[in-house]
């Protein structure tokens, strides 16, 4: 069957299904199950109304179940055992975290990773928080923002076609078709570099890509907040003779310190997650691995699903500080 | 703020100033993509893209008209014409007939082939080339030119990227692809989502707030921890890789935020138009889809386009659940990323590629880009 076809078919079927279920469910419960007639009416309606809330759940908490809560599990267990030829599995206890720790190229990853937490969060939130006060100002502002917000829709692997053209290297002798070394050049540099090769400085070179595209989100998110913040503040600290900067530092950033932690912890997750920049510029060589890519790399080249479950397993832990976090806020949003 | 400050200052300058510069850094990498998608792979690889918008200085080998082009004009054999095809002229500054001695002469200078025979070149490409004996041989002889070149853009990439019957690139099958894996994927979970967020909105039944507290923990889990167990699952249940496979994993997801989103915008939804309904008898099937899911719409457009521009631009969840080793059912960002490793050099075919995919999502942002906006403001946990 033709793809898209096949595609047409499975939109009907869902969401089909999906009106279907929860349309002939509901019925099942109203009219079969506890009618609203007879002598138990009352007691009827009410039973109805304590499942019902399940049945309009069941759907999302199935599927939640299956592709995000039982994978955690079973990739805990996972990184606790290793294959062995014919298609078992046995259980080794911590050895595939012991393997891990045993090669260069995962502490490479932890490294990098680390520095990837430290920078990427702190420039996106950075910029985004320059771009945000400055578009306030202007009338042009709403373009401007809509540009500098434009990379969000960009693939991360359309962002790394767009960077690899800026990073472009030319031999000497011939006119450069990357801007970075064309300006470098320019500046009385005297041989093109490759960027992406040099070990370290490459890292922040990826890592630039990732900024690109966050800073517009942060901006966003700042943006909103800044203009929640009340003019009164505002206007007093002018009264009392302010200027600009002091007002910016002083005034304005510490009333919108929670959106900024926000907007910190939400980029952080994504520089956790970081895979298809790596991957596609490149693909964890010269010394750029990431954890990401480090546990692709285990699972689907090595093929050894102990250790790259273990790499997943450390993306998780990495992550669950932040997960308690939001989850406390939320719980305290509630109450 | 001027208002408020009450005077301009030098300080309004700077903001505007830096503010532009901020623009034209984020904005300068993308045009640069784009400019060099309508250019030709000679001029991509011999100048940078933002030298196209100037004329250039360009040596070209050029070749005159075959010798059964030739005319006999008293007694001497002729061939006349021009260098240039027609659209593709250049201002010759000096030209040569020998590869070693390619600007010998200026335009108008008469210089002498190997073959025997005079030749003339004007600077707007017309030349002449005579000889007492007649010309032979199929080919006409090589003219080298150092020309300058008006700016000059071309649809050629597109047109063999997107509509070249061999398709060599594969993106035109990639695009529908894409296509084929990024509807369903962003409907299906709209309408789980829509109304699991309504139980856990309007709903009261124990544990409402403990599934909550859940959605949010798992708003955050990495998908990389659901690659290996849940491939394993589609091929137990017999349905490997493939496309049903990548839609069920799109909707897992997309869940978590989607529910979120809707929720969070469902409570705050006036609660007597909820409860004037009860009172008149609705059934909590007739509130969700005839009150609650109209007024959603907001909401339910925010998570709309995140979830298209996130499976569209969606990369490992593709490579593990769909793309087999057929590789029949290739996506634009898998197929970008086997560009960049074996035609990395070809910047005209990686440019175009990658600017058709990138072309959809852009299109999208810049069309819905207020919802995007309100769905981020809601669903960023404060």
């Amino acid at each position: 069957m033709h793809p898209a076809l096949q595609g047409l078919l499975t939109i009907i079927l869902g969401v089909g299904g999906c009106v279907g279920y929860f349309y002939f469910s509901n019925q099942f419960l109203d009219k079969v199950l506890f009618p609203a007639k007879g002598p138990n009416a009352g007691k009827n309606i009410n039973r109805a109304n304590v499942i019902r809330p399940w049945l309009f759940l069941f759907p999302a908490l199935a599927a939640l179940g299956l592709y995000l809560a039982y994978p955690v599990v079973e990739t805990l267990r996972m990184s606790m055992m290793e294959r062995v030829p014919g298609g078992e599995q046995r259980f080794v206890g911590l050895d595939n975290y012991r393997q891990m720790a045993s090669e260069p190229k995962f502490w490479e990853a932890i490294k990098n990773n680390i520095m990837w937490l430290l920078i990427v969060p702190a420039l996106s939130t950075a910029f985004g928080l320059l771009a945000a006060q400055l578009s306030d100002r202007v009338r042009w502002g709403n373009i401007a923002k809509s540009l500098i917000f434009m990379p969000m829709a960009i693939s991360f692997v359309g962002a790394a076609v767009i960077w690899k053209l800026v990073y472009d290297t030319r031999p000497v002798e011939q006119d450069q078709i990357g801007v970075l070394n064309a300006m470098y050049l320019f500046f009385g540099g005297s041989e093109p570099n490759t960027w992406l090769t040099m070990p370290f400085w490459n890292n922040l070179f990826l890592m630039i890509v990732l900024v690109w595209i966050q800073t517009g989100f942060a901006m966003v998110i700042l943006s909103a907040a800044l203009r929640g913040i009340p003019e009164e503040t505002v206007e007093a600290a002018v009264i009392d003779g302010a200027n600009p900067f002091q007002i910016f530092f002083k005034i304005k950033v510490p009333q919108i310190k929670g959106t900024i932690v926000v907007v910190w912890t939400t980029i952080t997750i994504v520089v956790l997650k970081v895979f298809d920049i790596v991957f596609a510029m490149t693909n964890g060589q010269w010394e750029t691995q990431v954890l990401a890519n480090y546990m692709y790399d285990k699972l689907f080249r090595a093929n050894d699903w102990g250790v790259g479950s273990a790499g997943a397993m450390i993306i998780m832990l990495l992550v669950t500080p932040i997960l308690i976090w939001n989850v406390y806020n939320a719980r305290q949003e509630m109450n | 703020m001027d208002s408020i400050v009450g005077k301009k200052s030098s300080l309004t300058w700077a903001v505007h100033i830096s503010l532009l510069i901020l623009v034209l850094l984020w904005v300068f990498p993308t045009a640069g993509l784009l400019v060099s998608s309508f250019r030709t792979s000679d001029q991509i690889a011999t100048s940078g893209w933002w030298k196209s918008f100037a004329p250039s200085v360009q040596n070209q080998t050029l070749r005159a008209a075959p010798s059964n082009e030739q005319k006999e004009i008293d007694g001497k054999f002729v061939i006349e014409g021009n260098l240039f095809e027609s659209g593709k002229a250049a201002q010759i500054s000096a030209w040569g007939v020998s590869s070693r001695e390619i600007d010998v002469f200026k335009p108008g200078d008469i210089g002498e082939l190997r073959k025997g025979g005079q030749v003339t070149v004007q600077a707007n490409g017309d030349y002449r080339i005579e000889h007492t004996e007649a010309f032979t041989g199929k080919r006409g002889s090589r003219i080298f030119i150092t020309g300058t070149q008006d700016p000059e853009f071309t649809m050629d990439n597109y047109r063999s990227v997107l509509f070249d019957p061999n398709n060599a690139e594969g993106m035109a099958k990639a695009f529908f692809n894409t296509l084929t894996v990024t509807i369903p994927a962003t409907v299906i979970p709209i309408l789980v989502a829509a109304f699991a967020a309504y139980a856990l909105a309007w709903m009261n039944f124990p544990g409402r707030a403990l599934l909550i507290a859940c959605v949010v923990g798992l708003l955050v889990v990495p998908l990389q921890l659901a690659l290996i167990p849940l491939l394993r699952f589609h091929n137990d249940i017999g349905i490997g890789k493939g496309y049903l496979g990548v839609w069920m994993a799109h909707t897992g997801f997309g869940l978590p935020l989607a529910i979120y989103l809707l929720r969070n915008y469902m409570v705050g939804l006036p609660k007597d138009i909820i409860e004037n309904a009860r009172v008149d008898g609705a059934t909590e099937f007739q509130i969700f889809t005839k009150i609650i899911l109209p007024l959603s719409f907001p909401a339910l457009a925010s998570f709309a386009i995140f979830q298209f521009l996130w499976t569209w631009n969606d990369l490992l969840v593709a490579l593990v659940f769909l793309i087999d080793s057929s590789g029949e059912t290739t996506v634009m960002t898998k197929q970008i990323v086997e560009l960049l490793g074996t035609r990395g050099g070809n910047w005209e075919i990686l440019a175009t590629s990658a600017f058709v995919s990138i072309a959809v999502p852009l299109i999208v942002f810049f069309a819905m880009q207020r919802y995007l906006v309100r769905g981020l403001l809601a669903g960023s946990v404060k």
